[in-house]
């Protein structure tokens, strides 16, 4: 199945240089689920998953940035955040994906997590190029 | 912004006021863990109410700052966790195993009389 991505002229871009930045991300996530209708516990989903994937752009990455903007699929309608950075990238995808594993001393709940709580979930990363990661909520 | 501790009697209390950046929660992690010895408290109250997001990285930090102060010889408390919050710390897995939570402040003060040797007395 193909990857909701939102078009790039109707999405929002924060700039994530600092762990400032994340308070900002996650604002921007919160204003447009509102905008969808999401319920607050919907919307708070979301905004924890954009700080969980702002704060990896800082901890491995230190720049990138938050693309927040809205995606349809005929009647359906979402939220889709690209999250991007030109750091290192990920050598293994699977191990980043496992329950439990971190190299930054977090939790090791950081990608899996964000996967659980969204609909659609995609990485991409090429060592030495950086990591693009998209997720998708939809509106019920 | 930096978080206020306040001092009321042997327990300390701090209250986040709003959105909070890793560095601020971080100072008030070693800040807490300074003042403990200072003031020579017996528990550690952190309202975490004005919070509207806890991800890993916080609440790592907050689980880190209670073992810190469990060490240092008092209990901490976290209170005020809303109830989307906690939805969401469930939904990504993040369970703060061995942390004491309290529903407000009133039952935060409740549980350290209980839970402290020293109990909520003045001096």
């Amino acid at each position: 199945m193909a990857i909701a991505r939102s078009d790039p002229e109707n999405s929002k871009c924060v700039p994530i240089a600092s762990d400032d930045d994340l308070v900002a991300a996650r604002r921007e996530g919160r204003i447009v689920a509102e905008q969808l209708g999401f319920s607050t516990s919907e919307a708070t989903l979301v905004a924890t998953a954009i700080s969980e994937l702002a704060r990896n752009i800082v901890s491995y990455a230190h720049s990138g940035e938050i693309h927040v903007g809205l995606v349809h699929n005929g009647n359906k309608r979402g939220i889709n955040i690209i999250a991007r950075d030109k750091g290192p990238g990920i050598l293994d995808i699977s191990l980043a994906m496992r329950e439990g594993y971190s190299t930054s001393g977090g939790l090791g709940i950081g990608l899996p997590g964000v996967r659980r709580i969204m609909d659609e979930f995609d990485i991409a990363s090429d060592v030495g190029r950086g990591t693009t990661i998209t997720i998708t909520k939809w509106k019920r | 912004m930096p978080v206020p501790i306040l001092k009321q009697s042997r327990y300390l209390i701090a209250t986040i006021q709003s959105a909070l950046g890793d560095a601020d929660l971080l100072r008030l992690r070693d800040k807490l863990v300074e003042k403990v010895g200072i003031e020579r408290s017996k528990g550690v109250i952190v309202d975490v109410t004005a919070l509207d997001v806890l991800d890993s990285f916080a609440s790592r930090t907050v689980r880190d700052l209670a073992y810190t102060i469990r060490l240092r010889g008092a209990e901490t408390v976290i209170v005020g966790i809303q109830p989307d919050v906690a939805f969401a710390m469930v939904q990504l897995g993040i369970t703060l195993e061995g942390v004491a939570t309290a529903l407000d402040l009133e039952e935060g003060l409740a549980y350290l009389d209980e839970n402290t040797r020293h109990g909520h007395r003045a001096f």
